[in-house]
């Protein structure tokens, strides 16, 4: 272990009195995880498999005059040929995604181009052959005749007077009416507290400045894949890797006009997500061929793919106006920001308006919003979707809104912090949450009173993400040697089968091994809405719970008819069901699941809920990093992360999306973009041009878990998979304004931006 | 169709004997043709490291390899890497360390691990992480990597 002179990771809890609940057993997948035995996506085989690839446009935006497939199909070892053509014509809808909704025919549009296409690597056909390569030499054998049409690739762009138009039939949302106006922008929302002018009036200090961030891709290691089999009896069966099987299941059958009672949809393990992969891209796609060939057909992207083909995390443009009193207090904010949609509506902008000035208890706020279509492929979530762009604008801001008053950040972030009862600029009025504790936990780290190396930087910031709820199930089986089978449908991105496990362990009195939870498919469990919204531990934790919750209040049932006493005197305690009144009354669970046949019949448990009690989680960061004068180089030299999770269910695994979070946000400030040409193409679609931090980058990532107890979870648990990518972008902007004086307010902070701004 | 190539591997061990095209990766030929899942593909381009294998002692990232150049190898996955049911000492530090969030990445970083640690007993943490700088990992942000390996350096010095 790396000695320091501090504990790296600490938990800094306030509620010890539970058995299994905050301690670190192994993960229930673990073992199959590190011999190579899990079965991923891109592992999943089938008796007769074809191979299937997409044709993908040349052109950010052109219409299609013609597809002529023939060719094609004619090749040797091609089985079958599809377009947008094979999807059924069903009536438009809005349709739920489970963190966000979509049009069905922006959906379809994006699944297969009908007549235009709208950004490079826009699906336009699909075919199945018997393996992977001859279907590649088919998709050169496809003729399309494209119209090129001129194109936008960024909100100014699409904004501008006179710019070239995606849809022709989208009018701008104007403050919720239908302006009429046909428009690249979707939609402008505004979110008002207060009188910000009345607000700017009081200010002693105002600090206004524009922030831009480009398009960054979530990275998952596992590129997006799927097979399909369509049956003879017309059921259909889809294996991929997605974060939530129930919405895949329901957006094919909206997409393929069939009852969700015909698509069962398994889940495999998952090779990341982080947001990416809850939209659909290549199922459809193998569902259709698989339609077409009786037999099942595996698409499989390639990382070119996977940048051009799925969606990634907007560019954005903030702008942002704060002001305070010399004393510290903020008098109004406004944030003004329009974020990339990529090729149809839906950016995360809403979202970043839930969180740009959440952690502050701002008198006076207004919040405009601007939701733009451009010709880049349509973004998808992206852990804590919006937050981190608002934040690099809004935590920079604060930064230098405490230098002009001769403030600590920390405590002018501290004067103004949000806290229960507070109600937020875009309207919820906030339960308890733990603003202030990671705030004073910042400012009492010893990461924060060392004394900085010389040449070096320091930075903080703080950020937020919501969380959402929704709904999970579980079944909960009782063994009759005391273990339970826990079944659930919640994909497992990264250990929540086992923080879902010691929520039932803890009701039962078990231990965490004692329960084998599995991740089921849509035909063996209930409605479970995304992995996503960092709910999972929260939202099907409390299924768990509840479902334990039944298997105890059995256990006590038949204990009763066992001894023939009233089940109202007895208990369940540790595993041990036992009498209130006659201690000669005891028996463990284990004692009883061995007499269930011969007492009635075994024991399951179950739990259908939808739990609104949804607690917020905030993030704050403490960022060292020195700059080679001569590169332009930034180095992380010392990282700290300190998040409320509410209750860590398993520190280690908390730990884990701190640092994980922690390191999305450092590639994205440092090195991570999009890089367009004119003509809106990617050119760097190889994960060595598409630099993502190694090993060799990064300091070790420091934790402290603060735990300030969710009051709307039994457990105290808030989810805190998200939170922690939003304040790196801000932390290290302020830390290299630290050390060179320069603010920087544009993404990336490659050298070349960092040798410009220290040449000024 | 393509003329395919009799290529005699020893993969784990064991002798392996398979058809492959010439323009079929061993990765390709690994994971398709031979069945074994475990080693993974994050890029295709030699980039992400999930695919990492052991080649006559040599870490590669087997993408890159074409499966004919296999022929008369020495070839460890991560199916090779456990003795039976006992788990090594790097699984063994990756599973109770936390080393693995999804865990699509696990295999190729516990090849190049294993490859580190024979040559290299107790590395410092650059050398770890110098050692696995081509291998990417997007959940765990490394730390616990690090500390893993570390972990893992220590339990086989013990053993």
């Amino acid at each position: 272990m790396t000695t320091t002179d501090y504990d790296p990771n600490v938990v800094l809890s306030t509620e010890n009195d539970f058995k299994v609940v905050g301690t670190r057993p192994v993960r229930h997948d673990g073992v199959d995880k590190v011999t190579g035995r899990a079965i991923y996506g891109a592992d999943y085989d089938a008796s007769g498999l074809l191979h299937g690839k997409i044709l993908r446009s040349p052109h950010a935006h052109a219409k299609i005059i013609s597809i002529d497939t023939s060719k094609a199909e004619a090749l040797d070892g091609v089985h079958a040929v599809v377009t947008a053509a094979d999807f059924p014509e069903a009536a438009d809808k809005i349709m739920e995604l489970g963190e966000d909704e979509t049009k069905l025919r922006d959906l379809r549009g994006n699944i297969l181009a009908r007549d235009k296409v709208l950004y490079v690597g826009h699906a336009i056909a699909g075919i199945a052959a018997t393996n992977a390569h001859v279907a590649e030499e088919a998709l050169s054998l496809i003729e399309v005749e494209f119209e090129v049409l001129p194109s936008v690739m960024t909100t100014d762009e699409a904004m501008a007077d006179g710019a070239p138009i995606l849809h022709e039939d989208q009018t701008t949302e104007e403050l919720g009416d239908d302006s009429g106006v046909v428009s690249n922008v979707a939609k402008h929302f505004q979110h008002i507290k207060g009188d910000i002018a009345e607000g700017f009036k009081q200010a002693d200090v105002i600090v206004e400045r524009e922030y831009n961030t480009v398009t960054v891709h979530q990275g998952y290691i596992a590129p997006h894949n799927g097979t399909a089999f369509w049956s003879a009896d017309g059921r259909l069966h889809i294996w991929c890797e997605t974060q939530g099987s129930f919405v895949v299941r329901d957006s094919l059958a909206d997409l393929l006009d069939m009852p969700v009672s015909m698509i069962r949809v398994t889940p495999t393990e998952i090779g990341g997500g982080f947001g990416g992969k809850i939209p659909i891209y290549v199922e459809p796609v193998a569902a259709l061929l698989s339609k077409k060939t009786g037999t099942p057909v595996k698409i499989v992207m390639t990382r070119k793919e996977t940048f051009e083909g799925s969606g990634p995390t907007p560019g954005s443009k903030i702008k942002i106006k704060v002001g305070a009193t010399k004393e510290g207090k903020i008098t109004a904010a406004h944030a003004w920001m329009a974020m990339e949609a990529g090729a149809y509506a839906g950016s995360p902008v809403g979202a970043a308006a839930q969180c740009v000035f959440a952690a502050y208890d701002l008198e006076n706020g207004l919040i405009d919003g601007f939701d733009v279509v451009v010709n880049k492929p349509k973004t998808a979530a992206y852990r804590a979707p919006g937050s981190p762009n608002a934040a690099f604008g809004f935590e920079q801001a604060l930064n230098e809104l405490a230098e002009k008053l001769g403030m600590d950040p920390i405590d002018l972030r501290l004067k103004n912090v949000a806290t229960e009862g507070t109600r937020r600029v875009d309207g919820p009025v906030f339960q308890r949450i733990g603003a202030k504790e990671v705030l004073e936990s910042m400012r009492e780290h010893a990461h924060y009173l060392s004394e900085k190396q010389e040449g070096s930087g320091r930075g903080v910031a703080i950020g937020f993400w919501f969380n959402i709820g929704f709904d999970s199930a579980c079944n909960i089986a009782l063994n009759k040697d005391g273990t339970v089978n826990l079944t659930e449908g919640s994909t497992d991105v990264g250990g929540s089968r086992t923080s879902i496990a010691m929520q039932a362990a803890e009701v039962l009195g078990i231990s965490a091994e004692d329960v084998r939870p599995s991740v089921v498919d849509t035909d063996t469990i209930g409605f479970t809405a995304v992995t996503g919204g960092s709910r999972t531990t929260f939202a099907t934790g409390w299924a768990a719970y509840e479902a334990a919750q039944d298997v105890k209040k059995q256990c006590i049932t038949r204990a009763a008819s066992i001894w023939d006493v009233d089940p109202d005197h007895l208990q369940m305690e540790d595993g041990i069901i036992s009498s209130k009144t006659d201690s000669e009354l005891k028996m463990t669970i284990k004692e009883l699941a061995a007499q269930l046949s011969d007492t009635g019949g075994g024991i399951t448990g179950r739990a259908s809920v939808k739990p609104r009690g949804v607690g917020g989680s905030f993030c704050g960061n403490i960022v060292d990093l020195s700059i080679d004068q001569e590169t332009g180089k930034i180095t992380i030299d010392r990282f700290t992360a300190i998040q409320d999770a509410g209750k860590a269910l398993h520190p280690s695994y908390v730990e884990g999306q701190m640092q994980g979070g922690s390191v999305q946000g450092i590639g994205w400030e440092l090195n991570e973009e999009y890089f367009m040409s004119d003509e809106g193409k990617m050119n760097n679609t190889s994960l060595l041009d598409y630099r993502m931090p190694t090993a060799l980058d990064l300091p070790m990532i420091d934790t402290v878990i603060v735990e300030v107890a969710n009051p709307g979870h039994p457990f105290g648990v808030r989810g805190i998979g998200e939170a922690n990518i939003v304040p790196p972008t801000p932390a290290i902007a302020n830390a290299v304004y630290d050390s060179c004086g320069s603010r920087i307010t544009q993404l990336p902070m490659s050298p070349g931006s960092i040798l410009e701004a220290l040449k000024s | 169709m393509t003329t395919k190539t009799h290529v005699q591997t020893t993969i784990n061990g064991e002798p392996v004997d398979f058809l492959c095209e010439p323009r079929q990766s061993l990765l390709e030929c690994l994971r398709d043709v031979i069945g074994l899942t475990g080693t993974k593909e994050g890029c295709g381009d030699g980039n992400c490291g999930a695919c990492t294998v052991n080649i006559d002692g040599r870490i590669v990232t087997s993408c890159l390899v074409l499966g004919v150049e296999a022929q008369g190898a020495s070839i460890e996955t991560i199916e090779g890497v456990a003795d039976g049911t006992n788990l090594h000492p790097i699984q063994l530090a990756f599973l109770e360390g936390a080393a693995l969030q999804c865990g699509i990445c696990t295999p190729g970083f516990i090849i190049a691990t294993k490859a580190l640690l024979e040559k290299n007993p107790d590395p410092t943490e650059h050398e770890i992480r110098f050692w696995l700088a081509n291998n990417l990992c997007r959940c765990t942000g490394y730390d616990k990597i690090v500390r893993a390996v570390q972990d893992a350096a220590k339990r086989m010095q013990e053993a």
